[in-house]
């Protein structure tokens, strides 16, 4: 069991806890760039697309988990930003320039989504932003002449100064880049004066107003940041995919990302990646678990649905602080052997409570 | 033919299409009022309905009246297990968890209702004694089936009204929904009164799958009617009954309005650009009370 003693206030903004902490972190960013080279192509892929994820929960997380503002539209701001980068692409734009104006665009749609926001709380913002997010979408679908409506447009390889990401390698390179920017990026705002006003703002809104954060800057950089980062995440996904049309987006895609924070566990940073990671290994669990069903079971179609809402609900009923609940435990369990018991890590406050919810 | 004609037509077929939304809305919001649970898994309660029905109706060779009576007993029993089994160990989690509770039981549902055999994924369609026949009202020509889900919708919302206003257990739970802790020292059951909002909210559901069936047939995806359902809900600003069924009114109407007069396209988002334009003007909906909230 380790004790930290604080002798200062800075110290609970630090960016990592103490030097250990640092040292793991260094570790596994090590094992992150040397996975190209050790992993097979397969599941290297699964990789890119657990770092999308990343960056599309990093922003979900920082509005949802940290500013307590649910939203059920993100697969709006991913399609945006999806669509922006195809479309410049097509276009003739640069890779980085197309990048770049993704994430404005998604930051623009999301302050304007973000408005009704200020007015709104709880369920009646969760459903506002469902409702943009179908209008969004509804915009893609029939602004033909830009979008290619609902056929699709195929996007090409990233393309950055004559270097072609013509590979998993590099296209993980570059993802894993911005996965890692992204988390550093909301890393960093939870440290700084605006994150704390952000989770004031999800604690009690009320109480945050009266100690003097101005509820509408904040919640509007909230939402504008949440959907720039998910917007780069489009982007990068409509380059892994290479073919996009405006049914990859729907609501179940939002409702994806909520769970993958939820799974991962709300209000922490390694909810994101644990919730990203488990959402992209589910289906291929399923997939590799059909191999030992029997064929009646094995055959239905809903199998994924089912499982995957099944281990949804084991989670709200049995762990609702997510895998890195479980986490927290374990470790818990190690460092407290044998003194560990049941009611240990059992905290009074739930993370995440708002208070028309 | 007369442009008014095809107005009224429109606003007809858009108020009966309305009368669905709302009764799937009533349900929404019967169980927030009482239990403060927004339940995602409305519509998918508004699809088990329709195929009990179908089963009963249809493969089972019941008559019909009878057949979908039973249906919305079978179903009204299906919400009570339903909030015994899931939501009751959930009291007093956060609201978060609890949407994703019903989001994934709505997910669930439609899974499992695919790998039944006899259900599955295709479209069925549930037969009903008024198929076909149209009534003529001067010019207008109005479909029977349209009349018969106006109808029904009246005597239901009439029948729900005369029962929360007198039956004794109606007041209980309109006890409960106002003030649990109030009403639980008044010596009611707050757990059965959970039950029954439950059951009663599935069966209304239930109801609205039956009305539907004719126009959209029964299948597993039907639940996402909930998606339209939701915006007349939130319309009528969510904890107001009367809200409800005028939010689903309007919506119905300004949809099939927006698919006569409006660019195509705009049909599908009509509902959510309403919602978002009263949201703006009325954030707690057109019937909704604002509250005040103490640190």
């Amino acid at each position: 069991m380790k004790f930290y003693k604080k002798t200062s206030y800075t110290e609970d903004f630090r960016l990592f806890r103490d030097g250990a902490a640092a040292f793991w972190y260094a570790l596994l960013g090590l094992a992150l760039v040397a996975a190209p080279f050790v992993l097979p192509a397969y599941y290297l892929s699964q990789l890119v697309l657990i770092g999308i994820y990343v960056v599309a929960g990093a922003g979900l997380m920082l509005l949802s988990g940290y500013c307590g503002q649910v939203s059920l539209g993100h697969a709006a701001f991913f399609a945006v930003g999806a669509f922006t980068v195809a479309v410049l692409e097509k276009h003739g734009v640069p890779f980085l320039a197309a990048f770049a104006a993704a994430g404005a665009l998604s930051a623009a749609v999301g302050f304007v989504i973000g408005l009704p926001a200020l007015r709104l709380s709880g369920l009646y913002l969760a459903i506002a932003t469902l409702a943009a997010s179908f209008i969004v979408t509804e915009v893609i679908v029939r602004w033909e002449g830009v979008t290619n409506g609902a056929s699709g447009l195929n996007v090409a390889k990233i393309r950055i100064a004559g270097w072609i990401a013509d590979s998993e390698p590099k296209l993980y390179a570059i993802v894993l880049a911005v996965a890692v920017a992204a988390m550093l990026a909301v890393r960093n705002i939870v440290r700084a004066p605006l994150g704390l006003a952000m989770m004031a703002i999800r604690d009690s809104e009320t109480a945050a107003q009266s100690m003097g954060v101005p509820l509408m800057r904040v919640k509007l950089a909230a939402f504008a940041i949440s959907a720039l980062l998910t917007g780069l995440a489009g982007a990068l996904y409509a380059h892994k995919l290479q073919f996009i049309d405006p049914d990859q987006f729907t609501i179940l895609v939002s409702i994806e990302f909520l769970v993958m924070i939820f799974i991962g566990g709300i209000g922490s940073m390694h909810g994101i990646v644990l919730g990203a990671a488990f959402v992209i290994a589910l289906p291929q669990l399923v997939a590799v678990a059909k191999d030992y069903l029997p064929a009646a079971v094995a055959q239905q179609s809903g199998l994924q649905a089912a499982v995957y809402a099944a281990v949804l609900l084991a989670f709200i009923l049995a762990e609702p602080t997510g895998l890195y609940g479980i986490w927290r435990k374990i470790k818990h369990y190690f460092s407290m052997f044998p003194f560990y018991r049941k009611g240990s890590l059992r905290r009074a406050k739930s993370f995440a409570k708002s208070e028309t919810w | 033919m007369d442009p008014l004609i095809v107005f009224l037509q429109a606003v007809v077929s858009g108020i009966s299409i309305g009368c669905i939304y709302a009764l799937v809305a009533l349900g929404f919001v019967l169980i927030y009022k009482a239990t403060e649970v927004v339940n995602f898994a409305q519509g998918e309660l508004m699809m088990v309905g329709a195929f009990f029905a179908y089963t009963l109706v249809d493969l089972g060779g019941v008559p019909f009246v009878p057949g979908v009576l039973l249906a919305l007993l079978a179903t009204a029993a299906f919400g009570v297990i339903l909030n015994h089994l899931l939501l009751r160990p959930l009291i007093g989690s956060p609201a978060f968890t609890i949407v994703l509770a019903t989001v994934a039981v709505s997910t669930l549902l439609r899974a499992v209702v695919a790998m039944i055999p006899g259900w599955g994924v295709e479209t069925h369609r549930l037969s009903n004694p008024l198929a076909g026949q149209v009534v003529p009202i001067g010019k207008l020509v109005v479909s029977a089936e349209h009349l018969m889900v106006i109808a029904v919708t009246v005597v239901l919302v009439g029948a729900l009204y005369l029962f929360f206003s007198l039956a004794r257990v109606g007041v209980a739970l309109q006890a409960t929904s106002q003030n649990q802790l109030a009403a639980g020292y008044s010596g009611i059951d707050i757990r059965r009164m959970f039950g029954l909002i439950w059951g009663i909210s599935a069966a209304v559901a239930a109801l609205a799958g039956v009305l539907l069936a004719p126009a959209a047939f029964v299948h597993v995806n039907m639940g996402y009617i909930g998606l339209k359902a939701f915006p007349a809900a939130v319309l009528g600003g969510f904890g107001s009954l009367p809200g409800a069924v005028v939010g689903g009114l309007i919506i119905g109407v300004v949809e099939e309005l927006a698919g006569l007069y409006a660019p195509e396209g705009v049909k599908n988002v009509a509902a959510y650009v309403v919602l978002l334009a009263v949201l703006m003007v009325r954030p707690q909906g057109l019937f909704g009370i604002s509250k005040r909230v103490r640190v």
